[in-house]
């Protein structure tokens, strides 16, 4: 029960990510999807790593606040470590992304609002980093940190939903005068693999940075503990 | 090992769930769930290997305790 307890999640997150992954490749696709084509399977590949990277990115700026508001380890580096997964996921993200455009636009990289956004958000989480290894000090830099989270996830999210939705034109679904998956053909699923998608990746990468931080946890320990001896 | 032989089950209960659709030109050949197959690999692959991960650091923790 114990076991069940403290992994629920876990569990959870692997077997809707099988869902997605199995079921995406599989599922009837709308017939109007123009030059994406079979590509829009990527829906559920592609997309769930920048909803996910979201989310969880959203999870470490709510450790920072917990942490701005009661000083503890455990806050501060749940906040670093959630913000690490959320990077790598960003990552996935561009790369799967970069390969999709050059499929299907041509070029890797378009001056698309949101690609543009996303690359100063992420040179803004690259100060964060920079942040994290600069400073001494322990306790200093968790405060400094924190503060600079609190700061930096609203900016980004400025960055990578709000500008894109402003612009003029935006070849992303959802932004300026551009398509929505919506404005497909309604009689497909294909929501039903999305939505579960975002949350199994989310979950699974939760997991690897639950990890981490237990990790970190233990080494720090081990740090008090030969500074005490 | 159970975990597993489970996951497995799971996996081809909903291949064949969902191979019950029409025919789409991604389909036609069958040999889609040649991927889809290995894409299960890789992913139960990594899955175990986060198991394993896990384990070993509440190895760890108990041990501090």
């Amino acid at each position: 029960m114990k076991f069940f307890q403290k992994s629920w999640y876990k569990i959870l997150a692997v077997l809707i990510v099988a869902y997605s992954l199995v079921y995406g490749m599989l599922i009837n696709l709308p017939a109007d999807v123009g030059i994406l084509d079979e590509t829009i399977r990527n829906l559920f590949y592609h997309v769930p790593m920048w909803f996910g990277m979201m989310l969880i990115l959203m999870a470490a700026w709510v450790n920072s606040i917990m942490f701005l508001s009661k000083p503890s380890t455990k806050r501060d580096v749940y906040a670093s470590e959630l913000t690490n997964v959320g990077i790598l996921m960003g990552f996935c993200g561009l790369f799967t992304g970069m390969f999709w455009a050059y499929n299907t636009w041509g070029t890797a990289w378009t001056n698309d609002p949101k690609l543009n956004g996303v690359a100063a958000g992420m040179a803004m989480y690259g100060g964060y980093w920079l942040l994290q290894k600069s400073v001494n000090d322990d306790e200093k830099r968790a405060r400094l940190a924190a503060v600079y989270n609190v700061f930096v996830f609203p900016l980004f999210l400025a960055l990578i939903v709000v500008m894109p939705k402003l612009a003029q034109s935006s070849i992303h679904p959802g932004s300026g005068e551009s398509v929505n998956f919506k404005s497909y053909n309604s009689t497909n699923n294909m929501e039903m693999v999305f939505y579960p998608a975002v949350i199994g990746w989310c979950l699974l990468f939760v997991w690897i940075a639950e990890l981490r931080t237990r990790f970190r946890l233990l080494e720090i320990q081990k740090e008090h503990e030969e500074n005490n001896a | 090992m159970k975990k597993i032989t489970l996951s497995l089950l799971f996996l081809s209960a909903l291949i064949q769930a969902s191979a019950q659709g029409n025919e789409s030109l991604f389909r036609s050949s069958g040999k889609i769930y040649v991927v889809v197959g290995i894409i299960s690999i890789i992913f139960l692959m990594i899955v175990l290997y986060l198991y394993r991960l896990d384990k070993k650091i509440s190895r760890l923790e108990k041990d501090k305790k």
